[in-house]
């Protein structure tokens, strides 16, 4: 028998009662700000999470050179912020390196949408986020975040050289900046906003 | 975030000796936002409870997501959801899952809340 003891007074909370979460994913290759980025729109200290690759993971997983480990961990930074009663909104920087997507795969499952950082001196950083969200067909924003020191392109130069989809938002954004980044995340928002209404409008016409 | 963050700690012996080899919940739950909320004060007259297990029960006496757990008990996350398995078997959590596509509304509730900050 077991003899677990009723939580005090305090009624058991329903199922609808505890907060729903929701989450906005902010890639983009090393160095683009994706920590800070997190760091200044996060209420509460950023955390930082690991998950352990076993053996088996790391043998589907192309990581030639690593056989004799017998576990490797991959580690994540993420931020909450609350919108509301009851409405929690995550920001997860996606692990820095691009061979763990099944990590990815797992972040981007029931995601709103993502944010792409980029730093205009070394865009190639950030072709994988971009790819794989293209081909994950989650809505994202492409973000140039403005380090000091680094040239100011305009958007169109820097959509023309990242090949992006011509409904693909690129904005501007410094990412220790909270305003900024509110502003980044509305944007990020409002365009998945459009593709879901666009579906949704699809949906009812066929 | 940085690429020196692949690290190799070692064997994960505590973790994974705690969880008794399993690596999969036998739930399809808990996603790394899942909310958790503790339904009971102790786990006594259990057996096979760890200390982990009444660490988790504490953290989540309210609300408090799957990765929170993790990040506060400093635990893979894998770990983390074998022992919350454990603990919703014994009725001692209740658990709220994201929903798996978000709709147009709430993506409408959550642009409203972020222009309220």
């Amino acid at each position: 028998m077991s003899s677990i003891v009723p939580r005090g007074k305090t009624p058991p909370l329903a199922a609808d009662d505890l907060p729903q979460a929701v989450k906005i994913l902010v890639a983009g290759g090393f160095g683009t700000g994706k920590t800070t980025l997190v760091s200044t729109i996060s209420e509460i200290t950023p955390f930082h999470t690991e998950e352990t690759l076993t053996r088996a993971s790391i043998g589907i997983d192309d990581t030639s050179g690593v056989e004799l480990k017998a576990t490797t961990t991959v580690a994540m930074d993420f931020g909450r912020i609350t919108l509301r009663d009851r409405l929690d909104l995550f920001l997860f920087g996606t692990p820095g390196q691009d061979r763990f997507w099944f990590m990815w795969d797992e972040l981007a499952a029931g995601a709103l949408c993502a944010v792409v950082l980029v730093d205009t001196r070394r865009l190639p950083v950030s072709f994988p986020s971009i790819d794989y969200f293209e081909r994950r067909r989650l809505p994202f924003v492409v973000a140039v975040n403005s380090f000091s020191g680094s040239r100011a392109y305009p958007v169109e130069t820097v959509r023309a050289a990242l090949d992006l989809n011509p409904d693909v938002p690129v904005v501007m954004c410094d990412a220790r900046q909270r305003r900024s980044v509110k502003d980044l995340l509305i944007s990020a928002l409002e365009h998945a906003l459009a593709i879901e209404e666009r579906a949704a409008a699809r949906e009812k016409t066929s | 975030m940085s690429d020196s963050d692949w690290v190799d700690d070692g064997p994960l012996v505590r973790p994974y000796a705690l969880v008794r080899g399993r690596t999969r919940a036998r739930h399809d739950v808990f996603d790394l936002v899942a909310f958790v909320v503790a339904l009971v004060d102790t786990l006594q007259g259990w057996i096979h409870i760890e200390p982990e297990h009444t660490r988790l029960l504490i953290l989540c006496r309210k609300p408090v997501s799957v990765s929170e757990l993790s990040a506060g008990t400093n635990l893979p996350i894998g770990v983390v959801r074998v022992l919350l398995g454990d603990l919703l078997d014994m009725g001692a959590i209740r658990v709220r899952e994201p929903s798996e596509r978000p709709s147009p509304q709430l993506i409408r509730e959550v642009l409203t809340g972020l222009r309220a900050l």
